[in-house]
């Protein structure tokens, strides 16, 4: 049987939109002259656009992680609208500052973020896992700018963004590397192997975030795996570790802040699974349910602000 | 069963040793060079690497799934990682991040599998490298190379480095003769012809490639003339040289130090069998975990050697079980 695809995916490779980026580009200078109270209302208000992105663009696809979607937004957000040096305009510039989204389920969170820079048109959120969309249901660095390595097994992204980090330090480049994770991801192995080499290696350039929403695929991660105590983990293998409310954003901004021991540094970002939708909040079923078309409407209603 | 006379009076050598040099040399060339290794230091033959480059030798220690990632970031940094582990541990614990986060990733990561095949002898099965060529074979976009000499090592490792994306190269530690001349090519897709012959083709790779010749000696010796190709590029093979193999001779015999499940004979197999079907014979360790023994015993067992590729080949010329 033949198909026939909509020409918008003729294009197998995402390109820069220019005056997106730009915009993204000023905006970002500007949040750092910010006040507090200035820096919070805007950050609020580009993350309740991503948030509803991430709601149209998985009613589109019929399929996606909205939970986890929307408990990592704040720190997706927090990242590139303040944190991080990129330029949509030069995704393979080698000083950039590298983000790695490990937990890859949570792709249409990090094309909606991605989107809102400039990285690529938002219009091409519309493709999200239509066939031959270089929007794959997990991200891959082939084809969309922005993402740093195809992330999607879980236990990955870490160890990959050692890698960066490192080589940050044998280049004498000042990049910096955040990467997040989800907490039930912590249960890899391969997750611990990269914290050691971090911390040995004294990467005071990587950040590591834990989307700490503590609810996993079938349960709560502590009823799966025990997770607890999660920052004391962290602390015993080497990291400077912070604690905070990963929906606050200026405790993610100030979090995202440098190493103040010369070691790795840990977040530990206390979230809501759905968070922003409240009939999707700290509900297991949400983890990669599809809303109805109702539900889509109620939870583009209460993301109206 | 019985071992073989064969030509061995020739020096040997443990291709570790000529990957490590060239290396060194290539690291001398290019900044961007470095080693990764998972405290393989020493069995990597890494130890004058990281005398001269002490900060280009990173260390993860015994973790391979970290070790495959950490080359990864480093490639995304703008260096070239060489990362290096004994073949059944690179291959096997860390298979999925050779899969997503190298080859699909498309990142310049050069995977150096040292000590493979059954090199590790009485250490076991737990130790031996037989199912790399069918494991890496089946990741889409990664060349899968098996030096068979000095010379093909220290070309791999130049190759590699200049590829752009990432690769598998399998790094012979059972010391073998060198088999190639001055002048060979070394590209992807391409086999060396070793010897002409119209009776029958032999393919072999890496440490067969040596015994092949001695069993084409001994099948000279017998009026039967073999055709002998080194196929270094296990993938991508060389399909036009095989094909030729199969129209133009009476069959093709292939030897790897490998399970026969997946690798070389498995390639050439799919191959001829869609496009020029052929008598064959895919010589390798079938199906079974090997038996206590040091790795020149173990090859002798298995038939790997000259007697056992001489015997194969008339056996695919006379029809025999085949």
């Amino acid at each position: 049987m033949t198909t026939t695809h909509p020409s918008t995916i003729a294009s197998t490779v995402l390109r820069v939109d220019e005056p997106a980026a730009a915009a993204y580009s000023q905006a970002v200078a500007r949040n750092r002259t910010l006040s507090r109270d200035g820096l919070r209302s805007e950050l609020v208000k580009v993350a309740t656009g991503v948030r509803r992105d991430i709601i149209t663009t998985i009613q589109g696809s019929q399929l996606g992680h909205v939970g986890g979607d929307l408990s990592v937004t704040d720190i997706l957000v927090t990242a590139y609208w303040h944190a991080l040096r990129v330029d949509p305009t030069r995704p393979e510039d080698l000083q950039r500052d590298r983000f790695v989204l490990s937990k890859g389920h949570c792709a249409a969170a990090l094309y909606s973020t991605l989107a809102s820079c400039g990285f690529f048109p938002r219009a091409e959120l519309a493709t999200f896992a239509k066939p031959l969309s270089p929007l794959n249901g997990h991200p891959n660095r082939v084809k969309v700018p922005g993402v740093e390595t195809n992330t999607g097994p879980l236990g990955h992204g870490f160890p990959v963004a050692t890698g960066c980090a490192l080589g940050a330090k044998l280049l004498g480049e000042d990049y910096r590397t955040i990467v997040v994770m989800g907490d039930g991801e912590m249960q890899e192995g391969s997750n611990w192997e990269a914290a050691m080499t971090a911390a040995h290696y004294e990467l005071h350039n990587i950040t590591a975030i834990v989307d700490r929403n503590r609810l996993q695929q079938g349960a709560r991660t502590e009823d799966t795996k025990t997770l607890e105590p999660l920052h004391d983990k962290w602390t015993s293998f080497g990291w400077e570790t912070r604690r905070i409310d990963g929906h606050d954003h200026l405790a993610i901004a100030e979090a995202m802040g440098p190493s103040t021991t010369g070691k790795p540094v840990a977040i530990v970002a206390d979230t809501i699974k759905g968070k922003g939708v409240s009939f999707m909040e700290d509900r297991v079923e949400w983890h990669h349910k599809v809303p109805s078309d109702e539900q889509v409407l109620a939870a583009l209603e209460e993301l109206s602000g | 069963m019985t071992a073989v006379a064969t030509s061995t009076d020739g020096p040997t050598f443990d291709c570790r040793v000529d990957f490590a040099d060239e290396l060194a040399k290539l690291a001398r060339e290019d900044d961007r060079i470095v080693a990764v290794c998972n405290d393989s230091v020493g069995s990597s033959n890494l130890t004058a690497f990281r005398e001269e480059f002490p900060e280009r030798l990173v260390n993860v220690g015994i973790a391979e799934q970290d070790l495959v990632g950490v080359g990864a970031g480093l490639a995304n940094a703008g260096l070239i990682p060489f990362v290096c582990a004994a073949a059944p541990f690179l291959t096997g614990r860390a298979t999925e991040q050779i899969k997503a986060d190298v080859a699909y990733s498309e990142r310049h990561v050069v995977l150096c599998g040292q000590s493979p095949g059954m090199a590790y002898g009485e250490l076991g099965p737990t130790h031996h490298s037989i199912e790399d060529l069918s494991w890496m074979r089946a990741v889409a976009g990664l060349p899968v190379v098996v030096p068979a000499g000095p010379q093909q090592t220290r070309s791999a490792v130049r190759w590699a480095a200049s590829l752009g994306r990432g690769s598998y190269l399998r790094i012979p530690r059972f010391k073998v003769p060198e088999v190639s001349q001055e002048g060979d090519v070394f590209e992807a897709g391409r086999a060396v012809q070793m010897r002409g012959g119209e009776d029958v083709t032999i393919v072999a790779v890496g440490t067969m490639v040596s015994r092949a010749v001695w069993a084409a000696d001994t099948l000279a010796a017998q009026g039967i003339t073999a055709r002998l190709l080194n196929m270094a590029f296990v993938e991508p093979l060389d399909r036009a040289a095989v094909l030729a193999a199969a129209t133009e001779t009476g069959g093709i015999v292939t030897v790897e130090e490998a399970t026969t499940s997946g690798g070389l004979g498995a390639a050439i197999a799919s191959l001829v069998a869609q496009q020029k079907p052929c008598r064959m014979r895919i010589l390798g360790i079938d199906g079974q975990f090997a038996p206590t023994g040091t790795a020149s015993y173990l090859l002798d067992h298995f038939g790997l050697n000259a007697d056992g590729i001489a015997q194969a080949a008339r056996d695919v010329i006379g029809g025999g079980r085949g």
